[in-house]
């Protein structure tokens, strides 16, 4: 490991541009440029078709003989329906207020253990580091039915606090994990350094350590908010209350009736419900991957 | 660091340091408590309560008495089930072998100059990042019996016939492929084009200067170093495909005729609609062995490396 972060720490800043002798462009559009948008192609398709659907009146939706790929009077009809006769906006903002807390609530104790297990040495600290790595064996397919019986006997059906207290256990050992990740690759004299020179170790850890985390902590807490505000099963248990629900729950459960699906509003608020997230990663997708790597290669 | 530390050492400073470690053991339990209390109250202790209730007959409103194996005995008899099973088995093993390789060349691709590059990265990013119900949706609209558009390109673009992808036993299993291969390519791709991202240059140059062609190069360099961030992502998005619920569920729901089931819907049916939680239980927890078996594979092979 020590060699790859050597090797991380001497390619830093170098592009990535490899032209190579006798490249032409003609190769290079075959090799590259036509792939790159057949990818594009693929990856953006389903989201054209959110976008069109979503503003075409339902005659032209369910017209056979029209090209489907265009819309000929585009109209906002379904996004008007969704925020004014559905419960679309109380369902965001169940999600925003379940996606941030649960999100400090995991960032706080991965920060913690994270560091604690990374920094400090102490009997058992390797156990309990491969214990919180374990728990990936227990995904929330795992434990709903269990989980709903815990969540019953505390009284929290219905209330934040039964998704605010369960998405930490699938957020927790991966912010965990890649924070550890990120406190190993900061130097240790740094930290020596200022607790020779009197600092407690509480204030070498937020004062030196943590800033320094900052890329890692950011990249945790993007992931985290993703995984959050994505969560499905869970809340499908937990949030029956119309009134509870998260967008995704709501989303099913309301816009679909029996067989009777209403695309225009379905595509609709499928759009707006990704909005957070693709803004999110469109600002911060750099220090997301920097994350990753840091995690994955350190780890 | 260990110049620094070393340097200490020989200057006989490691006084004060020896009495910081010994402080570090009651600090490092501290800041592990709040950990320990979330995940105990609400991993630890469900999931040995699971196992409780997967030998028991427990139902919605009625916690049960215990029944021994009888759920696992039920289950191995049950053909949805073994249908569960094997789908799940299947649906994770070909998915990863697509996104590995498609998610290969992505990386391989966006690792490439090209214009507009920071843009390209963060919509190829898009499938993985968006909440999969609302994804999931789409493509269920995309393969509707009527209105497909997938099937209005291809009868009027491409002359192929239409396929009634989510109707029929023998396409709905692959259209849950492929729209999980669609989600899961991404997380692949960033990830394998952050480990192609260390790779030194001077290898290539090197490698270049002895003649080796560019098959040579991806062989002998490009693998090789790709290996530590391959064997995370396999494991993280195995995991994530295994107990995957949301996409079978929101694509499908085990239809037609209980073809699509995986584990997780099959428990959701049996433990939350019909209200057995007990069976539900030991059907979830039949993931535990073979998670577990997959984990140890990846960190065999991990092993094997250093």
């Amino acid at each position: 490991m020590a060699a790859t972060r050597a090797v991380i720490g001497r390619r830093k800043g170098v592009g990535k541009a490899r032209h190579e002798i006798g490249d032409t462009l003609l190769g290079r559009t075959f090799r590259v440029y036509i792939p790159v948008l057949l990818f594009i192609f693929i990856t953006l398709f389903p989201f054209y078709w959110m976008a069109i659907t979503s503003i075409k009146s339902d005659s032209e939706l369910l017209d056979h003989n029209r090209n489907p790929l265009f819309v000929i009077q585009p109209t906002l009809d379904h996004y008007v329906l969704l925020l004014t006769k559905t419960a679309f906006l109380r369902w965001s903002l169940n999600t925003a207020i379940v996606a941030v807390v649960s999100t400090a609530i995991s960032l706080f104790c991965s920060i913690l253990a994270g560091y604690s297990l990374a920094r400090l040495r102490y009997k058992g600290a390797t156990a309990i580091g491969w214990g919180v790595f374990i728990t990936y064996l227990v995904p929330p397919t795992l434990l709903f039915l269990p989980l709903a019986f815990v969540v019953a006997q505390l009284h929290l059906f219905n209330n934040y606090l039964s998704l605010i207290l369960t998405y930490p256990t699938f957020l927790i050992p991966f912010c965990t994990w890649l924070l550890m990740g990120y406190f190993k690759g900061i130097p240790r004299e740094l930290e020596e350094a200022a607790l020779v020179d009197g600092a407690s170790r509480l204030q070498a850890m937020t004062k030196i350590v943590l800033p320094l985390a900052l890329p890692g902590i950011l990249s945790a807490g993007m992931f985290a908010f993703t995984l959050s505000w994505n969560e499905f099963l869970y809340s499908l248990i937990f949030m029956s209350d119309q009134a509870m629900k998260t967008i995704p729950v709501g989303v099913t459960s309301e816009l679909i009736r029996g067989d009777e699906f209403f695309w225009g509003q379905l595509m609709a608020a499928a759009l707006l419900g990704s909005i957070p997230v693709a803004l999110l990663y469109s600002f911060f997708v750099d220090y997301f991957v920097a994350g990753m790597t840091a995690g994955a290669v350190k780890g | 660091m260990g110049a620094a530390v070393r340097g200490l050492e020989a200057r006989g400073l490691m006084g004060p340091r020896v009495r910081i470690l010994d402080r570090e053991a009651p600090l490092g339990y501290l800041l592990l408590v709040p950990l320990l209390l979330l995940l105990g109250l609400f991993l630890a202790y469900p999931f040995l309560f699971g196992i409780w209730l997967s030998v028991t007959n427990a139902q919605i409103g009625d916690n049960g008495h215990f029944v021994g194996a009888a759920n696992y005995q039920y289950e191995r008899s049950d053909t949805v089930f073994i249908q569960s099973f094997a789908n799940t088995i299947t649906y994770t093993a070909v998915t990863t072998v697509f996104k590995l390789g498609l998610g290969l060349l992505m990386a391989l691709l966006l690792n490439q100059v090209f214009p507009a590059q920071r843009f390209v990265r963060a919509a190829l990013l898009l499938p993985w990042i968006i909440p999969s119900v609302l994804s999931t949706l789409a493509w269920r609209w995309m393969f509707d019996p009527t209105f497909s558009v997938v099937n209005w390109v291809a009868l009027h673009y491409l002359h192929l016939p239409s396929v009634n992808w989510l109707g029929t036993t023998s396409t709905a299993l692959v259209s849950l492929m492929i729209v999980n291969t669609w989600r899961g390519i991404p997380f692949y791709g960033i990830s394998f084009l952050a480990g192609l991202q260390t790779i030194p240059t001077e290898l290539y140059e090197a490698a270049r200067v002895d003649g080796a062609t560019r098959f040579q190069q991806f062989r002998q360099i490009t693998l090789p170093m790709l290996r530590p961030i391959l064997v995370v992502v396999l494991l993280l998005s195995t995991i994530l495909t295994f107990g995957d619920f949301t996409l079978p569920y929101v694509l499908t729901n085990c239809a037609p005729y209980n073809s699509t089931c995986v584990l997780s819907t099959w428990a959701f049916q049996i433990g939350v609609n019909g209200g057995y939680i007990g069976i539900g239980a030991a059907i979830s927890l039949v993931l535990f062995p073979l998670l577990s078996i997959i984990v140890a594979g990846v960190l065999i092979g991990l092993r094997s490396r250093d």
